[in-house]
C-alpha cells in the first residue's frame, strides 16, 4: 500500500466506521442499513430500545455475526474479524453485561488467560513473571487488590474491572462496554466512570451501552439511536435532550417517563417491627393499600435482602411482620403466597421464570393451587384466564404456548408481573422491575405500577435507578449498610425539598 | 427490498415445521420402522409377533414411566434394576409365608417404594446427587435381595401368580400389556393434568424460580423417586410372574432401557422437558429394535450397539430440531 494512504489513514477521524451494514435472521431483519461511526477518543454511547438492533452490531463487530452486506473499518482499514479472539488481536474488545469470569482462576491468570508466560524455552507456566506483570497493571489504574486473589473472591464490580484491565493489556484501542452499570451501585459507578476517564486519556475509544440516561449525559460524549434494526441519527450529546433521545428510541413522544397516578391511600396493610437477618437489621416500616413504598440505596445496602427475608427465601434472625392488623410468620415462599404476598424478584433468569416452559405454565406456577378442580387443573379455564392477564399487560406473544424464552425482555417482565397479578396480592414486592427492560415497555410496567396501587393494592419497589424511585414513590425509605437512614415523601420531592443529591447523600450515610 | 420466499415444507413454514417435527417427528420414526419391518419380514405383522412385542415392552415400559418423572425434575434413577431383584425376592418371601399373590404383590410395591422414598429423601433433604445416591442404594438393594433369599432363586409357593405375567384378556391381550396402558394413563394424567406434575415440570425447569413461586421442592423431588420404586415394584411383580420364579439376579442393566426409552422420546437430561406420550413411542421403538433384529436373525450383539447409536441420533436430532429456533 501506499505509504500516503497509509498515513492518512492513521489520522483517519473516526476510529470505527460501519457502513451501511444489514443483517437477516431468517426473514426477520435485524439491522436494515445502519451506520455507526465513532470518533477515536471519544466516549460514544449507542442507544435504542432491546431489539433496536444494538447488540446484533456488537456481535457483528467481534466477529460473532457476519454481517449480510455493509463494510467495516477499523482506523481506516477495512476490517473481518471471524471471532471475538481475532477482535482482541485486532484491536477491539467487548465487556459483556453479563460476565463469565473462571472462578478458580486468579486475577493474574484471569487478565493474561491464554496469553501465559512460559518459562524459557519450557513449556511450564511463569507464575511469578505472570503475577508481576499483573500487579504492574493493577497498579497503574490505582486497583488495589492482589493479583494472587480468585476470581470467585471479586464482587461483580472488581471482576468487571479486571475485564477492563484484560482489554486494556491486550493493547484494545476500541472496548464496547454493554450495560457496565446495572449491576453496580452508585460508588462502584463512579470508580468505573474514573476508570473511563483514564482510559480515554490513553486514547482508548469507548462505545458505551446503556439504557441509563442520566450516566449517559455524565459519561459519553456522542451518541448514535437506532430503532428497530435501523439508524436514526446521532450527534454530540451536548446539543440534545434527554427528551429528544428518548423520543428518537421510541419514536414517538414520551410525555411523562414516570406516569405516577396519586391514588387514595387506604389502611396499613402490611408493617414490620425491627425486623433483621442477614445485611440488615432492626428495619421497620409500614405500607398502606394504594401506596407505592420506594427503597432507595446503595446495591448491598439491605434492600433486596429484606425483601427476601420478608418473602421466605432468607431466614428472618429478629422482629415481627403484620399483615392486616394480624401478626405473620414466613419460613418460605409458599407461606408468603399464602398470605397475599408476592414477589418479583431482581434476578429474573434464575428466580422468575422457568424459560423453557410455556407462558401459561410460568403464569400459572403460584396460582395452583385455585385451579385445580377435583384431582385435575382445570385448563380450559387456565388457558383463559392467563391469556386475560397477559393481553391486561399488554405482552406481546406470538402464543400463550409459547416459550418464556422466546419473549424479549421486558415482556418476560410482564410474564413475571402476570404470574404474580393473578393471584391478587395483597402486597406486592417489586425488586428492581425494569432491569433490563427497553424504555417503552418500562414506562408500560410504570402506569401498570400506578393502576394496581389505585386498585388497592401496596406496592413495595426497590429501584437502584434515583429518577425511578423519585418518580414512582409515594415515600421513599433510604437504606444505609443495613439499616434505614431516612424517609422521603412525595411531597419534599415535588417541593424540590429532596433531590438526588440528598438522597445520595443519605444513602452514602449522611445523617 | 425483496423478502426472500421461505422455504416450505409438506405446506408448512420452516418455523411451523420443525415445532412439528420435535412435538411428532419421533413417532414417525416409530411408524417408518413398523413399515419397513412389516415389508422385510412377513413375520412381523401378525397378532402372535405384536403381541409379543408389546408384553416385552411392558415391563420396560413401567420402568420407563416411572423415570421420565425423575429426569424430568433433573434426577436419575439407577436403581430399579436392584428394585426388580429386590421385588422378586420379596414376593417369593410372602408367597412363601401366606401364600396370598394379592399381599405379595402389595409388599413388593410398598418396599420398593420405601426405598423411593429413601432414594429421594437423600437426594432432596440430603443434597446429594441423585446419580451418587442411586448408584449406592442399588449396591445396597440388590445386596439385600441376595441377603434376604441366600442367594438362591426359588419357585413361587402359589401357582396362580405367574397368571399375571401369562393371563389374558378375551384370549388375546396379556395382562403385562393392560397394566403398561394403565401405568400410562395414571402417569399422563398425574404429569400433564396435575398440580403436581406442573411442579415436576417447574422444579426440572428452574428449580429457584419454582421455590420463589411456592412449590415444595423437596417434596416434590422425593415423590419422582417414590414414583421411580412403586412403578419398578409394579416391574419386578410382571417379571417375577413372567419367570414363575423369586430370582434375586435378575433386572441387570435395565436401568439403561428405561432412561433411553425417556430420552428417545425427547426427555431432556437438564429437566423439565418431557411428555408422556413421546416416553410410550420411545418404549416402543426400543422394543421394535429388539424384536425386528430379532425377526431378521441379527445377534442380540448388534441390538445393543444399535440401541446406542439410536440414543445418541435421538439427542443430536433434538439438539438440530432446538437449533433452529
Amino acid at each position: 500500500m501506499n505509504e500516503d494512504i497509509r498515513n492518512a489513514n492513521k489520522d483517519y477521524e473516526y476510529i470505527l466506521d460501519c457502513q451501511n451494514i444489514s443483517k437477516s435472521f431468517g426473514g426477520t431483519h435485524a439491522l436494515k442499513n445502519v451506520q455507526l461511526r465513532v470518533k477515536k477518543g471519544q466516549v460514544h454511547a449507542l442507544l435504542g430500545e432491546n431489539g433496536a438492533g444494538k447488540s446484533t452490531l456488537m456481535k457483528i463487530i467481534i466477529g460473532l455475526y457476519k454481517q449480510d452486506e455493509g463494510n467495516v473499518l477499523f482506523e481506516g482499514e477495512p476490517y473481518n474479524v471471524s471471532g471475538p479472539a481475532e477482535a482482541i488481536k485486532a484491536g477491539i474488545s467487548m465487556i459483556h453485561q453479563e460476565l463469565n469470569p473462571e472462578p478458580h482462576l486468579s486475577i493474574a491468570e484471569s487478565i493474561f488467560l491464554k496469553r501465559e508466560d512460559t518459562i524459557k524455552n519450557t513449556p511450564f507456566l511463569n507464575k511469578k513473571l505472570t503475577n508481576q506483570r499483573a500487579a504492574e497493571i493493577l497498579d497503574k489504574f490505582n486497583i488495589k487488590l492482589n493479583p494472587k486473589m480468585l476470581m470467585e473472591n471479586l464482587t461483580l464490580a472488581q471482576m468487571q474491572m479486571i475485564e477492563i484491565l484484560k482489554a486494556v493489556s491486550c493493547n484494545a484501542r476500541l472496548v464496547i462496554m454493554d450495560e457496565p452499570t446495572s449491576s453496580l451501585d452508585s460508588e462502584e459507578t463512579e470508580r468505573l466512570f474514573q476508570t473511563i476517564r483514564e482510559l480515554q486519556a490513553q486514547g482508548v475509544t469507548i462505545i458505551y451501552i446503556s439504557h441509563r440516561m442520566e450516566e449517559i449525559y455524565q459519561i459519553c460524549d456522542s451518541y448514535s439511536v437506532f430503532r428497530d434494526g435501523t439508524f436514526i441519527g446521532s450527534g454530540d450529546l451536548k446539543d440534545v435532550t434527554t427528551g429528544q433521545l428518548i423520543s428518537m428510541m421510541v419514536g414517538r413522544e414520551v410525555k411523562n417517563v414516570f406516569p405516577k397516578v396519586d391514588c387514595k391511600i387506604g389502611d396499613v396493610v402490611f408493617k414490620v417491627e425491627g425486623l433483621t437477618g442477614k445485611g440488615f437489621r432492626d428495619i421497620s416500616f409500614e405500607v398502606h393499600a394504594g401506596e407505592i413504598l420506594g427503597l432507595s440505596g446503595l446495591v448491598g445496602s439491605g434492600r433486596s435482602e429484606t425483601m427476601r427475608a420478608i418473602f421466605g427465601l432468607d431466614p428472618i434472625t429478629g422482629g415481627k411482620m403484620y399483615l392486616d392488623g394480624k401478626e405473620i410468620k414466613i419460613k418460605n415462599p409458599s407461606e408468603a403466597i399464602k398470605n397475599g404476598i408476592a414477589m418479583v424478584n431482581e434476578d429474573r433468569k434464575n428466580f422468575g421464570l422457568c424459560l423453557f416452559r410455556s407462558i401459561r405454565e410460568n403464569i400459572s406456577l403460584p396460582n395452583l393451587p385455585k385451579k385445580q378442580k377435583g384431582l385435575f387443573i382445570n385448563q380450559k379455564r387456565e388457558k383463559v384466564e392467563c391469556r386475560q392477564i397477559a393481553d391486561v399487560l399488554r405482552t406481546k406473544m406470538a402464543s400463550i404456548e409459547s416459550e418464556a424464552y422466546s419473549l424479549s425482555g421486558g415482556n418476560q417482565q410482564k410474564v413475571v408481573l402476570a404470574k404474580w397479578l393473578q393471584g391478587s396480592p395483597k402486597l406486592l414486592i417489586l425488586d428492581e422491575p425494569t432491569r433490563g427492560v427497553d424504555v417503552g415497555a418500562k414506562s408500560e410496567i410504570h402506569s401498570l405500577m400506578s393502576k394496581f396501587a389505585s386498585e388497592g393494592m401496596a406496592i413495595i419497589m426497590v429501584s437502584s435507578e434515583l429518577p425511578e424511585v423519585m418518580g414512582m414513590s409515594d415515600r421513599i425509605l433510604i437504606y444505609h449498610e443495613g439499616t434505614l437512614n431516612g424517609e422521603i415523601s412525595r411531597k419534599d420531592i415535588l417541593s424540590g425539598k429532596a433531590d438526588q443529591q440528598y438522597i445520595l447523600a443519605k444513602e452514602f450515610g449522611e445523617k | 427490498m425483496t423478502d426472500k420466499k421461505e422455504k416450505r415444507i409438506f405446506g408448512m413454514d420452516q418455523h411451523d415445521f420443525s415445532l412439528f417435527m420435535k412435538r411428532y417427528g419421533i413417532g414417525f420414526i416409530m411408524v417408518g420402522m413398523f413399515v419397513i419391518l412389516s415389508i422385510a419380514s412377513p413375520k412381523f405383522f401378525t397378532m402372535s409377533n405384536v403381541t409379543n412385542v408389546l408384553s416385552t415392552v411392558a415391563l420396560n415400559g413401567v420402568l420407563a414411566m416411572g423415570m421420565v418423572f425423575v429426569i424430568t425434575a433433573e434426577g436419575i434413577d439407577l436403581s430399579i434394576g436392584a428394585m426388580l431383584a429386590l421385588a422378586s425376592t420379596t414376593i417369593g418371601i410372602v408367597l412363601q409365608a401366606t401364600g396370598n399373590n394379592i399381599l405379595a404383590a402389595i409388599a413388593a410395591v410398598v418396599v420398593c417404594g420405601i426405598f423411593g422414598f429413601i432414594n429421594g429423601v437423600l437426594v432432596a433433604k440430603g443434597n446429594m446427587f441423585p446419580f451418587v445416591v442411586t448408584l449406592a442404594s442399588q449396591l445396597v438393594i440388590r445386596g439385600l435381595g441376595y441377603v434376604l433369599s441366600g442367594g438362591y432363586s426359588f419357585a413361587l409357593a402359589n401357582p396362580h401368580f405367574t397368571e399375571i405375567g401369562l393371563g389374558k384378556v378375551f384370549d388375546a391381550i396379556p395382562y403385562p400389556i393392560l397394566i403398561l396402558i394403565g401405568i400410562t394413563i395414571v402417569s399422563y394424567f398425574l404429569l400433564h393434568w396435575t398440580k403436581f406434575g406442573r411442579y415436576v415440570y417447574a422444579v426440572g425447569g428452574n428449580i429457584n424460580a419454582a421455590m420463589a413461586s411456592g412449590v415444595n421442592v423437596p417434596k416434590t423431588r422425593i415423590w419422582t423417586f417414590v414414583i421411580s420404586g412403586i412403578y419398578a415394584g409394579i416391574a419386578g411383580i410382571i417379571m417375577t410372574a413372567r419367570i414363575n420364579a423369586a430370582q434375586p439376579n435378575i433386572g441387570v442393566g435395565y436401568e439403561t432401557d428405561a432412561i433411553a426409552a425417556c430420552v428417545i422420546g425427547g426427555t431432556s437430561f437438564s429437566g423439565g422437558i418431557s411428555t408422556i406420550p413421546g416416553t410410550l413411542v420411545g418404549i416402543i421403538i426400543i422394543g421394535l429394535i429388539y424384536n425386528g433384529m430379532n425377526l431378521l436373525g441379527i445377534s442380540s450383539y448388534w441390538q445393543t450397539i444399535f440401541k446406542g447409536l439410536l440414543i445418541i441420533g435421538a439427542v443430536m436430532m433434538d439438539n438440530a430440531i432446538n437449533k433452529k429456533r
